[in-house]
């Protein structure tokens, strides 16, 4: 059998349903091969859409998602998507072509060295230079992907190996990596030691991030936190861990987290980190964290631990593991009342103030709040990056693990739309997709639109529309005294006009009383849809409190 | 700011040392000196790495590259238990009057003339780098032409070993 048809079948071996991708020369062997097979192949409209929806689909169905791209430019416009799937620890293996062997080396058309390019923000990469190491490279690829953190895994196919004839391997190998060691439980000591800080602590505070959710612990989690009753904070990737009304929830924190999250991380005396690298939008100052609080960090990467802070305890371990090891040793401690009645007066004196409700705009978070009561929350939930991200991020009430997709840790424009085509192909009707987008990211890949008719992929679309950069303009006028530049992203084109075009329906909403008839139209159209909603340039992208801050509409 | 030797052993594979190097640029981390060779096993090599750096930074450098698929095994050896040797060729200018004073340097630092004409002195030294800053300092007043020195390289004293065991 050919390189490509090896190719094709350790994919099926490996359980994998569908693969998204663009065809060029070098990688239309594998192309070829998958009509023959099982596997679904979904043409996007641009290599970088292709990527993105691997990693909605992973998301959702917790395995690794796989895209493809041929050599050179194909290859380069995956690169957003991987290094988007790396930040976020989310499984994915991308299988380019590549140029025949003898040329490469050469510059040959179409040539990129892309397991060079790909280093820095692959878990792992591959140029398979033996046809016979297809079956065992393949598999390497999935085990590394999806296990321990996990991470895209980039494998380059020169295409005469993919055209070439081999016999396929009778033994085509458990995977067995000397160099890669998986991490369960934690050491047993470590564990006292936390569950001891934990009995002493007066005001513990949990951050919840989303190695919970990757490691399926959100049940285990859900119990601790019962048992314990300690105040719970999250990080963006942590949002789902648990549901946004439980009575021990107060919300993301960091530099676009709620106030009363913040306020509470900072005055704990012990600060229970599990699954986050507390990155620098989480945490901007580390060292106040070290110097003002006992820090339990428990993490499955050891490397994270210690990278941007130093623990008081470090805790390596799977935090499914550590949970439960944890459990029976806090059996019957309760986080003290008088913490948790502090915690409550913050929140009671920092929630929203009632919503504006301005001609010619809707609150976007009155819009998300709206939008989960009439879903039930029971939707997948993709953003794009810049204000609709945090809005949605604070003001939708995420009650499941998994149900947020966002790039949180790249921060990469263009992701929602196409994730969430990736996401609707995954949940296959079982829950509906709805793609949050602003209008500048929503130009980055509106082409996927096309995507999403040819392969009958529903996705309703939410469209925050102020024909600005909105983060960027709020952070002009709060940092370049309002010197607005190139923030205004007008052309004015008609969005409904262009869904049209694409044979999708559109509804637009200009005012806070539109909004709950607008969203039942959208939720009840057959298929994909467009929900334009026209808001104001000047609706700030933190919570009420921040408003102070902010212009008003005459410093327009 | 103290001086660390890592020791790790890789998989025998092309593009390993990019992987290896690579982490070392996009962190920040500094090489202050490496050596790559083949180990008694030709699929696994040694790479000896020199890190300036607090033991916080090497710790992070550490774990780092232990989580690069092909990196089996690391250790950070400490100058007291290892015994440590790097090779420089040095040549030297010399004049009728100053070879022999070159010579005798040599000789004392048990270095070897490898290579010599009318006007130099090629000499290969091997040892710690103490060792080998020592001899350099002192033939520099002869006026030293060129220097080519390798990374160190390092194993542990005694029994201890850094093997792969499957």
């Amino acid at each position: 059998m050919t390189g490509a048809e090896m190719v094709v079948k350790t994919l099926e071996k490996n359980g994998v349903k569908v693969v998204f991708g663009y065809p060029g020369a070098a990688n239309c062997p594998i192309i070829d091969k998958l009509s023959f097979s099982s596997i679904k192949h979904i043409l996007t409209r641009n290599e970088q859409g292709a990527a993105h929806m691997a990693s909605g689909y992973a998301r959702v169905t917790k395995k690794a998602g796989v895209c493809t791209a041929t050599s050179g430019p194909g290859a380069t416009n995956l690169i957003t998507g991987i290094a988007t799937a790396y930040m976020d620890s989310v499984p994915m293996v991308a299988l380019t072509g590549q140029v025949v062997s003898s040329l490469i080396g050469k510059d040959a058309f179409q040539e990129v060295d892309i397991t060079g390019a790909t280093l820095p923000f692959t878990k792992h990469s591959y140029l398979v230079k033996d046809g016979l190491e297809i079956p065992k490279v393949v598999n390497e690829a999935f085990h590394i992907a999806n296990t321990g953190r996990p991470g895209p895994v980039l494998i380059d196919f020169p295409m005469d190996i993919l055209k070439k004839e081999f016999d396929y391997p009778e033994e085509d190998g458990e995977v067995n990596i000397r160099g890669y060691k998986l991490i369960g439980k934690a050491n047993e000591s470590q564990v006292k030691k936390v569950a001891e800080a934990i009995k002493g602590a007066k005001k513990p505070v949990i951050l919840a991030g989303g190695g919970i959710v990757i490691s399926d612990a959100v049940n285990e989690f859900r119990k601790f936190v019962k048992e314990t009753n300690i105040p719970v904070v999250s990080t963006m990737m942590g949002i789902g861990t648990l549901p946004t009304d439980s009575p021990r929830y107060y919300g993301m924190i960091g530099s676009h987290g709620v106030k009363r999250a913040n306020m509470i991380f900072n005055r704990a005396d012990l600060v229970i980190v599990m699954g986050s690298r507390l990155g620098d939008r989480t945490v901007a100052n580390v060292k106040g964290l070290e110097q003002g609080n006992k820090l339990i960090h428990i993490d499955i990467d050891p490397a994270e631990i210690g990278k941007n802070t130093q623990p008081y305890i470090p805790v390596v371990g799977d935090i499914k593991d550590v949970l439960e090891q944890l459990m029976p040793q806090i059996i019957g401690f309760k986080a003290d009342k008088q913490w948790i009645e502090e915690a409550e007066e913050l929140r009671s004196r920092f929630t929203h103030k009632p919503f504006s409700d301005d001609n010619g705009y809707v609150n976007p978070k009155y819009f998300l709040n709206v939008l989960s009561e009439k879903t039930n929350s029971d939707v997948y939930l993709s953003t794009e990056v810049g204000q609709n991200q945090i809005w949605c991020a604070n003001n939708f009430k995420f009650t499941s693990p998994r149900s947020l997709l966002t790039s949180g840790g790249f921060g990469t424009m263009g992701y929602g739309l196409p994730a969430a085509i990736g996401a609707s192909v995954a949940a296959a009707g079982a829950k509906p997709v709805i793609a949050v987008m602003g209008d500048g990211s929503f130009q980055m890949d509106l082409p996927e639109m096309g995507t999403m008719m040819q392969w009958d992929i529903p996705v309703k679309m939410v469209l925050f529309q102020n024909h600005r950069l909105g983060m960027v303009h709020e952070h002009q006028f709060l940092l370049y005294k309002s010197n607005y530049q190139a923030v205004t992203i007008d052309g004015k084109p008609d969005f409904s006009m262009l869904a049209k075009a694409y044979g999708i329906d559109s509804g637009v909403v200009t005012e806070n009383s539109g909004v709950e008839a607008a969203i039942d139209k959208m939720m009840a159209a057959d298929g994909s849809y467009l929900l334009v909603v026209n808001v104001s340039p000047f609706e700030p992208t933190g919570d009420a409190l921040n408003e102070a801050t902010l212009p008003k509409k005459e410093d327009n | 700011m103290e001086r660390y030797t890592l020791s790790v052993l890789v998989e025998n594979n092309p593009g390993v040392l990019s992987r290896v190097v690579g982490m070392f640029s996009r962190r920040g981390f500094n090489i202050h000196s490496l050596s790559v060779g083949t180990t008694q096993d030709p699929h696994i090599s040694r790479i000896t790495i020199e890190v300036n750096g607090d033991a916080l930074i090497v710790e992070q450098v550490s774990k780092q590259l232990s989580k690069i698929m092909e990196v089996i095994k690391i250790k950070t050896l400490k100058d007291s238990d290892i015994v440590k040797r790097g090779l420089s060729l040095v040549k030297v200018k010399v004049t009728p009057k100053t070879r022999s004073e070159v010579i005798e340097i040599t000789n004392v630092f048990r270095a070897k003339i490898v290579d010599i004409s009318p006007n130099t002195l090629t000499i290969e030294l091997t040892g710690h780098n103490k060792k080998l800053s020592a001899f350099i300092d002192l033939v520099e007043p002869y006026g030293i032409e060129e220097i080519a020195c390798t990374g160190m390289t390092a194993l542990e004293r005694g029994t201890n070993t850094l093997r792969f065991d499957k």
